[in-house]
């Protein structure tokens, strides 16, 4: 259980991801979906019950430093620095996760921001390419447990597409997702699995394994 | 840790270079205080020049405070706490690297009120090994206790008004010190400002100390 003020966010969660798999949380808005990614990276504290995250006790705070430098969370905030570039926001964020200057100029090529966005203020992007940069910046960590939370909302149709694409080839380098999302269709290709989550709980009737979407029919 | 911190004052002090808050507003600032008191005291100019060390650190104080809500500010907006927490770097690191930023800020803050101060004041300096070696002290003193206070105040709302009342009661031994080291190197008998600079120097690896440990505790809970 986690508590949130006087609350209970999160009261009766039961989910086991495997590694390399990427699992969809779905559920209405304030279903705890942002509150199990946030406390799945060690940023909220369990208050009873177990859970393990890449092996770490997260009822145990001395582990949460070690997961952290584990886990990407791409959350509603961005983490980004107005009066730094792009360049210079992926490369702070990259080297404090001890990532090397190719991996950081490899995230900035991947996410399409090494040439004339790189070197602009953030507080001159939109609200996609910030996306975008604090896309790059968790790229640039090579995390193992990707934590995206609603990570369409904002990017263009190139932008989801680049998202998707990342996911997948993180997928199959060995990374294991956990994203929440409330565009369906879109998410529901990525996913392997999908979990649904009302009122702070896993709904085991409601969990599905999404079938790939049918052909188009061919109208001669 | 020592990475971290370099990491961390080279970020705050990029961001300081490119939004220029401290030589396009805190400055100015500064000059303003140096200036209105010497308006205030201008009829009688020995007062202002026995008052100049007083007034220097009282506005090297005020200074301090700006440039430690600047610093904190920059790391609140748009998730920036929890970015940090989730980036890996040693909170020791952090500490260290954004008390160097801010100390580097209010080095040259000083220099430019301590310009003013001989100029609007006509202080005279007898002693400059005394003269930088409080300034040193004082300013790490300052830079570290302001970090400490600067990251508790950071997770609250009321951070602008309550920074203020938290530190300015603590900062009053550097207060005390560092004007009655300045006043031995303006002028007085350099050998009697040396035991306050110990007394600087203690203060600032107290909360060197206190804050390298306590650090990462108040990026968590506060």
């Amino acid at each position: 259980m986690t508590v949130l003020g006087r609350f209970p966010a999160l009261a009766g969660i039961d989910l086991e991801v495997a590694a390399g798999e990427i699992v969809l949380l779905r559920g209405p808005n304030g279903a705890g979906k942002t509150t199990l990614l946030r406390l799945c990276a060690g940023l909220l504290p369990i208050t009873r019950g177990e859970a393990t995250v890449l092996g770490h006790d997260l009822t145990d705070r001395r582990q949460w430093r070690a997961l952290r430098r584990r886990v990407g969370l791409l959350g509603h905030a961005t983490g980004l620095y107005d009066e730094l570039t792009v360049a210079d926001n992926v490369r702070f964020w990259g080297q404090a996760a001890g990532a090397p200057e190719a991996d950081i100029d490899a995230a900035l090529v991947a996410c399409g921001l090494h040439e004339r966005l790189a070197g602009l203020l953030v507080a001159r992007l939109s609200a996609g390419q910030r996306r975008r940069t604090s896309l790059a910046c968790l790229l640039s960590r090579r995390p193992e447990l990707w934590l995206l939370d609603e990570p369409h909302a904002g990017l263009d149709q190139d932008g989801r597409d680049v998202l998707d694409d990342l996911v997948r080839r993180a997928v199959a380098s060995g990374a294991t997702v956990l994203l929440s999302s409330h565009e369906l269709e879109r998410a529901e290709a990525l996913a392997d699995r999908v979990v649904t989550i009302v009122a702070g709980t896993t709904d085991p009737a409601m969990s599905v394994v999404p079938t790939p979407a049918e052909e188009p029919l061919l109208v001669p | 840790m020592f990475r971290d911190a370099v990491l961390m004052a080279g970020k705050d002090l990029r961001i300081e270079w490119r939004s220029r808050v401290t030589t396009q507003q805190i400055a100015p600032f500064a000059l303003l205080v140096i200036l209105l008191f010497g308006m205030a005291l201008d009829p009688d100019r020995g007062i202002l020049a026995r008052a100049s060390s007083g007034l220097f650190w009282v506005a090297v104080l005020f200074c301090s405070l700006l440039a430690i809500q600047r610093a904190f500010t920059i790391e609140a907006a748009d998730g920036g706490r929890d970015a940090l927490r989730l980036s890996g770097l040693d909170p020791a690191g952090v500490f260290l690297g954004k008390a160097a930023a801010i100390a580097v800020q209010l080095v040259a803050l000083e220099v430019v009120l301590a310009i003013g101060v001989v100029i609007i004041y006509g202080a005279e300096v007898t002693g400059f090994p005394l003269l930088i070696a409080t300034c040193l002290a004082a300013t790490a003193g300052l830079a570290a206790s302001g970090t400490l206070y600067g990251v508790l105040a950071a997770g609250l709302r009321v951070r602008e008004t309550l920074l203020p009342i938290l530190l300015l009661p603590v900062l009053a031994p550097v207060l005390i010190g560092a004007t009655r080291s300045f006043e031995a190197a303006l002028g007085g008998v350099a050998a009697d400002g040396w035991p306050w600079c110990g007394l600087l120097v203690t203060f600032a690896l107290l909360y060197l100390t206190f804050g390298t440990l306590a650090f990462g505790t108040l990026l968590e809970e506060s």
